[in-house]
């Protein structure tokens, strides 16, 4: 009966490669996405609402049409994957590094969206006050904005994060389906449900991913309190 | 002296003030919308007005006429604000040491310890700001303030939000403070009452309108 939790090493290996994905995913997006989250709070400027719009573009659309425009812009003959590819002889496409881009672009609005609403909750007034005894506005930033938006920003990162996990239609379309390379989580039982007999390791992977993704969402919670607690803010 | 002109005209109000101020304590008065906090965040250059002028002890802070504008953290001037503003997530400790980082040493004009005795907040540094009753809470902010070794020191409705009890818990610090310290304080408050426990220099505004020499 416990057999079922013996896992062979393809599917370890799968798994190493989802987490790996998304690890370096939200390593990639969390300042940037920080950054415009700060300026979609607290700025305001001719094309905010064309910025916003950009940023969440990925959320509403299929999944497909990043990948695809991903494919337009950054493959190896794409019009800034060419240079990448003759130059550097670097490739995104079909690679895991692709994947990671791939799955960045879809995870994105997700860590703006908590970031942005938990620096838009920061009441300005602290910050004015920091300001008043002599604190520069970038050092108000890094001493009181950032730690008091940390729950929120943490939240985006676990989202962000569980994303890229579940990733599957702009990674597909961008870098294919390569067994240790691109074939992550949701792509092997894809491929599994494609193959006669595949149910049930199809089915082994469903309950990895499933055990993932509680994983992930009670560190969320628990970290998340954390966090709560070390800003003075209390809830049950 | 602290000299401040301002002209501001929004929508629904318009402030226009000319200022000369020589006593070290001086109390702005009127009632609520009067432009008394207008003011304020105009000296303290958290509003620009569209014109104006500021000076104190000859430091120009502002001139529209010859584009000087300090930005807030170079204005050196402390507020001390209706609810407090502590920083939640740092301990009365720090948020007091917070205000020490901004000034070299040499400059600086108090030390923490001075400041934890004379406002007698020695027993709250560890906690947190949501463990402090109101008048604690405008007790270490204005330590605070003072810590930042500021020019002038601004108080805006620092009792409004108390009850009669927690006002004995700040009031007499307040008196403590425009007393003994030498830095020149503006109080502002629409009770006369409370501003005559503080000080006698008065400095009347009505309807956005206010010229005075004092």
């Amino acid at each position: 009966m416990l057999d079922i939790l013996r896992f062979t090493p393809s599917e370890i290996s799968i798994l190493a490669l989802s987490l790996k994905i998304a690890l370096f995913c939200v390593v990639l997006i969390l300042v940037p996405a920080v950054l415009v989250a700060w300026v979609l709070a607290r700025k305001s400027f001719f094309g905010k609402s064309l910025l916003d719009s950009l940023v969440h573009l990925p959320l509403v659309l299929p999944p497909v049409v990043p990948g695809f425009l991903l494919l337009l812009l950054l493959g190896n003959q794409g019009l800034i994957g060419k240079y990448l590819h003759n130059i550097f002889g670097f490739s995104l496409a079909f690679t895991w590094i692709g994947a990671v881009v791939a799955s960045a672009v879809m995870a994105f609005p997700l860590m703006v969206r908590s970031a942005r609403l938990a620096i838009s909750q920061v009441d300005k007034g602290l910050e004015i006050a920091a300001q008043s005894l002599g604190a520069h506005p970038l050092k108000v930033f890094f001493t009181i904005t950032l730690p008091l938006s940390m729950p929120g920003i943490i939240t985006g990162l676990i989202l962000a994060f569980s994303r890229s996990l579940g990733e599957f239609g702009a990674t597909i379309t961008f870098v294919g389906n390569i067994e240790n390379e691109t074939r992550t989580l949701p792509l092997a039982i894809y491929t599994y449900t494609q193959i006669p007999d595949g149910d049930l390791p199809a089915l082994r992977l469903v309950i990895l991913s499933m055990a993932l993704a509680l994983g992930a969402l009670m560190i969320s919670d628990r970290l998340e309190r954390k966090a709560n607690q070390s800003i003075g803010r209390h809830h049950d | 002296m602290i000299e401040i002109q301002a002209r501001l005209k929004r929508k629904h109000f318009e402030l226009d003030a000319s200022l000369q101020l020589n006593q070290r304590v001086t109390a702005i008065f009127g009632p609520s919308g009067a432009g008394k906090s207008t003011l304020l965040s105009i000296i303290a250059g958290i509003t620009q007005p569209d014109s104006g002028r500021i000076v104190i002890d000859g430091e120009c802070l502002l001139d529209s006429q010859a584009r000087i504008n300090k930005p807030i953290h170079q204005r050196k001037i402390g507020l001390v604000f209706q609810d407090g503003r502590l920083f939640p997530h740092l301990t009365v400790e720090r948020n007091l040491s917070y205000a020490l980082n901004f000034t070299p040493v040499q400059n600086q004009q108090f030390q923490l310890k001075q400041i934890v005795e004379l406002l007698e907040i020695g027993h709250l540094l560890k906690q947190r700001p949501h463990q402090l009753s109101g008048g604690e809470k405008q007790r270490v902010a204005l330590g605070r303030a003072l810590l930042s070794s500021p020019r002038l020191l601004m108080l805006d409705e620092p009792l409004a939000s108390l009850d009669d009890r927690l006002k004995s818990q700040i009031l007499p610090f307040l008196k403590l403070v425009s007393d003994e310290i030498n830095i020149p304080m503006i109080y502002i408050s629409h009770s006369k009452e409370e501003i005559m426990q503080i000080t006698d220099n008065l400095v009347d505004i009505q309807f956005g309108k206010v010229n005075c020499q004092l």
